[in-house]
């Protein structure tokens, strides 16, 4: 065996972990949430929440404000990862993010339309509705860049990102126009969704998330194997009996599904779809049927953990977390397209 | 068994394949041999069900291509094609494996394995066992992908392999390799073999029947030896006589 062989082949301490890294993953957010939720403005020690000896006030912070928003964060990190994953598969390219190529701005086009036309709405209705309508908007998005990404005769990558540039471009300045129409407290909501933060986490805003994200995230799950022979290309896959159109379908429904529900109670929070996948890959290989759940762990640790920082390092003030993950996903980025360019994967 | 009826297939008015007939019988290795843009490709994909042909009809086995599901034709074909890029870091086993997705309900995860084990030492490819495929150079791609093709039809007898210019990335020795493993298994498990080649040589001493098909028509289906000649070579590819002779008069013309 050549020293290139060595190289690229999966070192064996990383196949034995792969067995237990989703256990592994699960008791590490479990961690991460118990510390999260002990931090912030009123502390409440680890040691008081494992023992149950809370004071009414404590209680209170924790039940009301400090759970509902480590489980939102722990969804829709779950949820982004999960739709970056799978969108990277359907378009078989690691530089698919829901955020890069205009899946979620056109949902939170969609949303602000919501916001400033149909006025404020909450609860579960209007939490329901936003969902819907951010649905909607990813899937129209999703529609319209696979078609111009097909336009060459075969999926071309170079479109699809060219098509996302366009796509964001037009949402960015439908928000705007937005933004010039509505009064000051469609403004301060539309500015909240634009940067994206989970600071107006209710167990309202986590139990509609959570009835969208998990059946769709399941199905994604289930259908892993035929998104794993897709990588191949359509018709091998077609040649392999997977009935690919159907397929399809549903991967892109059920993004489109996490996608919008994440974006309707968080606003747009980027990279953590781009990101994840590709930790995963590096550490626990392709395979979309490890992929899918371990990056689910994986998006919602590292969401939650952003989200810990964003809401503790400015207190008592607080800042969006789709700044930070941005910040950190930017040049991420970046340094994945140099290695893509240097023909690691060949666009 | 393959049977092609009268196949029409046009692209924007523009007819590829015109009133094409033409059958193809277990335990032969069949070339379909012409110039670049002659409708090759485009023939193997209406007989793989991967195209509708706009008139006529193919059949596998008797019945209809169309009234087969997606499942119980990828039991009975399996298909390799030309480029087959993959974008993230499979390992070829995992490849490999794959191939046997259309038993992935009813076989265990370990008998699959084990059977893209025995293909990619088939092919000469089981040290590239654990490589990332992406890794891979173009001609070991093209074996490890050769591997996922023989382990969808593993355990099948008389199915059909469709391989689409399957020697093109190969160096010398593999060429070699893979045609004897194309006759040998065709041979063995009665197979119908169909080869869309660019190689006449190859075609002339490692198949056993050949078409030709020229802006769309086909002729030939006779025997490879007799039908591959300087003469022929010469009509259908539009070559003056002088560079077919000096090409392929010496060994083929006899």
């Amino acid at each position: 065996m050549s020293l290139l062989d060595k190289a690229v082949c999966t070192p064996f301490f990383l196949k034995r972990i792969k067995f237990s890294a989703l256990p592994l993953l699960g008791l590490l957010l479990l961690a991460v949430a118990l510390v999260s939720a002990s931090i912030g403005a009123v502390s409440i020690p680890l040691s008081d929440i494992l023992g149950g000896s809370l004071a009414d006030q404590q209680l209170a912070v924790l039940n009301s404000i400090r759970l509902p928003r480590v489980v939102l964060a722990v969804i829709v990190g779950g949820a982004l990862a999960v739709s970056g994953a799978a969108m990277q598969g359907l378009f078989r390219n690691p530089l698919a993010d829901p955020g890069l190529i205009g899946i979620s701005t056109s949902a939170a086009l969609a949303v602000a339309i919501v916001i400033v036309l149909a006025g404020p709405i909450v609860g579960y209705f209007g939490l329901y509705a936003m969902s819907i309508a951010a649905f909607g908007g990813a899937l129209g998005a999703c529609f319209v860049i696979f078609r111009f990404a097909k336009l060459t005769g075969t999926f071309s990558v170079t479109y699809m990102l060219l098509t996302g540039i366009a796509i964001n471009a037009l949402s960015a300045a439908g928000v705007g126009f937005l933004t010039f129409l509505s009064d000051d407290q469609q403004l301060r909501t539309l500015t909240f969704w634009t940067m994206g933060s989970l600071g107006g986490a209710l167990w309202v805003s986590v139990i509609v998330a959570a009835t969208i994200i998990i059946p769709s995230a399941l199905i994604l799950v289930k259908n892993a194997r035929e998104l794993n022979v897709l990588l191949l290309g359509e018709s091998e896959a077609r040649y392999l009996g997977v009935d690919v159109e159907r397929l399809k379908r549903r991967i892109i429904i059920c993004t489109a599904l996490s996608v919008g529900a994440a974006i309707s109670v968080s606003g747009i929070i980027g990279f953590v779809g781009l990101v994840v996948p590709h930790l995963i890959r590096l550490t626990l290989g392709p395979d979309h049927r490890l992929l899918i759940p371990a990056s689910a762990f994986l998006g919602a640790i590292l969401l939650l953990l952003a989200d810990t920082v964003a809401r503790t390092v400015v207190a008592p003030a607080e800042m969006p977390v789709g700044i930070l993950t941005s910040m950190i996903g930017g040049p991420f980025f970046l340094w994945l397209l140099m290695k893509q360019f240097s023909g690691r994967f060949g666009l | 068994m393959i049977d092609a009826e009268n196949i029409v297939y046009s692209i924007g008015g523009q007819r590829i394949l015109a009133y094409v007939y033409a059958t193809f019988r277990p335990g032969d290795v069949t070339a379909i041999l012409g110039p670049n843009g002659a409708g090759k490709s485009t023939l193997l994909k209406c007989l793989t069900g991967a195209l509708k042909p706009d008139e006529g009809r193919v059949s596998l086995d008797g019945k209809d291509l169309r009234h087969y599901s997606l499942t119980e034709l990828s039991r009975r074909r399996a298909v390799l094609s030309q480029a087959n890029p993959i974008s993230f870091p499979f390992t070829a086993h995992e490849v490999v494996v794959m191939g046997r997705n259309p038993y992935s309900l009813e076989k265990t995860t370990a008998s699959n394995a084990e059977i893209a084990d025995e293909a990619l030492t088939l092919v000469d490819a089981w040290h590239l066992r654990d490589r990332s495929y992406p890794s891979l150079s173009g001609g070991e791609q093209q074996r490890v992908q050769f591997a996922r093709v023989l382990s969808q039809i593993w355990e099948q007898e008389e199915a059909c392999l469709f391989l689409d210019e399957p020697t093109s990335a190969l160096d010398l020795k593999h060429q070699h390799q893979l045609m004897d493993l194309v006759q040998k298994l065709c041979r063995e498990k009665n197979l119908t073999v169909i080869i869309v080649m660019h190689d006449l040589n190859l075609a002339h001493h490692c198949t056993d029947r050949c078409f030709f098909i020229r802006e769309g028509w086909i002729q030939g289906g006779g025997e490879s030896k007799k039908l591959i000649t300087a003469d022929t070579i010469s009509d259908i590819f539009d070559l003056p006589k002088k560079y077919a002779a000096m090409r392929f008069g010496m060994d083929l013309a006899g």
